[in-house]
């Protein structure tokens, strides 16, 4: 352990070193910082829900999480449960089965929250919309502030999605059911 | 003429590769008998619009469908005697509204009573009846409480019902509560072409999209008779291994996160990323999502591609030799992973399980050995086996299937022969195709019939989880409540690709 914990500290930091669009991630960085700060504070705390997904969508806002975006630097963080949450993340198209707790979870987040459709399911219900088992995208459900395209998205693009929700703010805040 | 355990008769023409046998009642039942004595395995159980068919794999006669016609849409419950197949009725009885009869279970499954229609794969009718609330398995005794948990859960994680029954800390039973997930994804097969088809089979479980993109891709290429060309074939597999490096290495980091060791999580997170990025450049996607299509590949390595990918065998060898000795010289990481939910070899063998799950428990089963399809039948690969069975051998399994996955990339590098990356599609033709192919979860089975024009008229997708997930419910009893990330996450099931 001595060793790989040394050879980490010898080495530079990995987000530092990054290939060409990751230098766009240090911008970003900056720029979040300053509109988090006006918003929140310091920090953004989003709570992910699958309302259906084929957990590609998963797999790429796992990866915010690794070394190379380490998205906790700019503030933004992933919470445990939906009263803690500012932000939804919200991945799949919305299943029927899903429905309900969807609705639920949003329900318990408090104001003022943001939701985001993450992917194309997420989006319009992508390639399964046609289905008895899928309601739609997140919007037939509940409201979206803020959609970002990608089968799945990249994490840049996760990233710079969450972003732009930062720079637009609304004027209103959601409440009442859909 | 064929001949498939006892049953000797006329497989059905236009069945590829494996032989398909119409079957009676009492062949039906016999093949149960034998599946419940340990003779063969299940491969899947799935309905069609007016049979039932069963995928049957025998280490000796080889491998078959078989089918019985069911007119009345009744059928004898296989389950009654061999419990694997309990779940697959279900799902059965709620897509197409057949009967298992004798079944012990018949609560619905997949049909959580939301969709406006019943047996919407079947002969559907608008829902009319109120729902019957879920009845979960009745625990009773003194000091028992329930914790129920999801479907909506703490982390970033698919969706899924856990109910415990736990003595003070330690679990009496888990009974999973599944189909959240559910999208219809067999409905929206049916009348499809092949390639909005092969689109939607790479989105079953977007962590397996290599794997059932080829899947699905063999299943159809064995119905039309397709000769796929040599390149694709090895590009096929660099895809499937890379696919495997990425999601093992996920896994391991992952695992040793639910024992709190954050340390080899961040490690193994910056290995997945390298090799996402490394597939992205070579294959223009990071899970290499669509680029393996219904007679070959849609994509070539580009003329840079292989010294990427060479370079970062280079990186990935010795970085990962140190996380796994990090592993193994962490006495507080193995007090958590060693002993901790084990899976007895007996259940892995008469579940069929496949993956890690199975080869930690004993279960030697891999399609790349078992069926050796191309090129796999001319690389050198190990598959390793462990008996232990629990969250260390798991873990162990995982390790060993990296070293031979870097290993069978860098084959692959060296031998991929040059040509051509996709055959000739031929036109509109009909026939029935089944696959079965290695994931990094294990083993994916697809079974279609396409129609005369070419479009798919039934298709099946099997994941590997459909023999796993009732397996974590036996292997967390007598552990702690605590364990049970760590458990759940060393088993890795998929629910998307169980839900459909
Ligand atoms: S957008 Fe793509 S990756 Fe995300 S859930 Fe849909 S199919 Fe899966």
């Amino acid at each position: 352990m001595r060793r790989l914990f040394l050879e980490s500290i010898a080495r530079a930091p990995l987000p530092e070193k990054l290939p060409p669009p990751d230098a766009e991630l240090v911008a970003l960085a900056a720029e979040l910082d300053a509109a988090a700060r006006r918003k929140l504070g310091r920090s953004l705390s989003i709570r992910h829900v699958d309302a259906g997904s084929c957990n590609g969508c998963e797999l790429e806002t796992h990866a915010l999480q690794n070394a190379f975006y380490d998205l906790e630097r700019i503030g933004l963080r992933f919470v445990a449960s939906p009263r803690h949450a500012d932000v939804l993340l919200v991945t799949g198209p919305v299943t029927r089965n899903m429905r309900e707790a969807l609705e639920r979870t949003w329900q318990a987040t408090p104001d003022p929250k943001w939701v985001v459709a993450a992917g194309d399911c997420a989006i319009d219900g992508g390639l399964f919309v046609r289905s008895y088992a899928v309601s739609g995208g997140v919007e037939a459900v509940i409201p979206v502030d803020l959609r970002i395209r990608g089968c799945p998205p990249r994490p840049m693009d996760l990233l710079s999605g969450l972003m732009a929700l930062l720079q637009a703010p609304r004027a209103t805040k959601h409440d009442g059911r859909p | 003429m064929g001949r498939f355990l006892d049953l000797e008769g006329a497989a059905i023409a236009g069945h590829r590769p494996w032989p398909r046998f119409v079957v009676d009642v009492e062949q039906w039942r016999s093949a149960a008998h034998r599946l419940a004595d340990g003779a063969c395995a299940l491969g899947g159980l799935w309905a069609d619009s007016e049979s039932v068919h069963m995928a049957l794999i025998d280490a000796k006669a080889g491998r078959a469908v078989f089918s019985l016609p069911c007119p009345d849409r009744r059928f004898p419950s296989i389950g009654q005697f061999h419990p694997p197949a309990i779940r697959l009725e279900r799902a059965i009885a709620d897509l197409f509204g057949f009967v298992a009869d004798g079944a012990s279970d018949t609560r619905p499954w997949l049909d959580h009573g939301r969709w406006y229609l019943t047996h919407p794969l079947g002969q559907w009718t608008q829902r009319t009846a109120p729902f019957e609330p879920y009845r979960f398995l009745p625990s009773e005794g003194e000091g028992l409480h329930q914790i129920a948990v999801g479907p909506v859960h703490a982390g970033i994680i698919e969706p899924g019902h856990f109910r415990f029954t736990a003595q003070g800390e330690a679990v009496v039973r888990l009974e999973e509560r599944l189909g959240y997930t559910h999208k219809g994804v067999e409905w929206l097969m049916a009348g499809a072409d092949l390639s909005t088809a092969a689109k939607l089979s790479g989105r079953v479980s977007g962590d397996s999209t290599v794997a059932y993109a080829l899947a699905f891709a063999r299943a159809s290429e064995a119905a039309l008779g397709i000769e796929v060309p040599d390149r694709a074939h090895w590009l096929r597999a660099l895809m499937g291994e890379l696919e495997r490096l990425a999601n093992h290495i996920g896994d391991i980091g992952a695992i040793c996160n639910d024992a709190s060791f954050a340390l080899i999580h961040a490690h193994c997170g910056i290995l997945r990323e390298k090799i996402l990025r490394a597939a992205d450049f070579c294959f223009g996607h990071r899970l290499m999502r669509d680029c393996i299509v219904s007679g070959g590949v849609a994509v070539d390595l580009p003329g840079d591609g292989r010294a990427r990918l060479l370079a970062l065998l280079e990186e990935l060898r010795p970085y990962f030799a140190r996380i796994v000795d990090l592993y193994d010289n962490t006495a507080s990481l193995q007090d958590r992973t060693v002993g901790t939910g084990i899976l007895r070899p007996e259940l892995a063998e008469r579940f069929g399980a496949g993956g890690f799950v199975g080869r930690a428990s004993g279960r030697a089963f891999d399609a790349r050995r078992s069926l050796a399809y191309p090129p796999y039948d001319v690389l050198a690969f190990d598959v390793p086996v462990l008996h232990e069975g629990d969250v260390n051998a798991r873990v162990w399994i995982r390790i060993r299937e990296v070293e031979q996955s870097l290993s069978l990339v860098r084959q692959i590098l060296e031998r991929a022969p040059e040509g051509s990356l996709c055959a000739e599609r031929p036109h509109a033709a009909g026939g029935e195709g089944v696959a079965l192919v290695e994931g990094f979860r294990g083993d994916v089975l697809v079974w279609l019939r396409l129609d005369g024009d070419g479009r798919v008229a039934r298709c099946h997708l099997r994941d590997p989880s459909w023999f796993q997930w009732p397996l974590l419910e036996i292997a967390i009893e007598g552990n702690i409540v605590a364990d049970f990330p760590l458990c759940n996450k060393s088993f890795n099931c998929s629910y998307s690709g169980h839900d459909l």
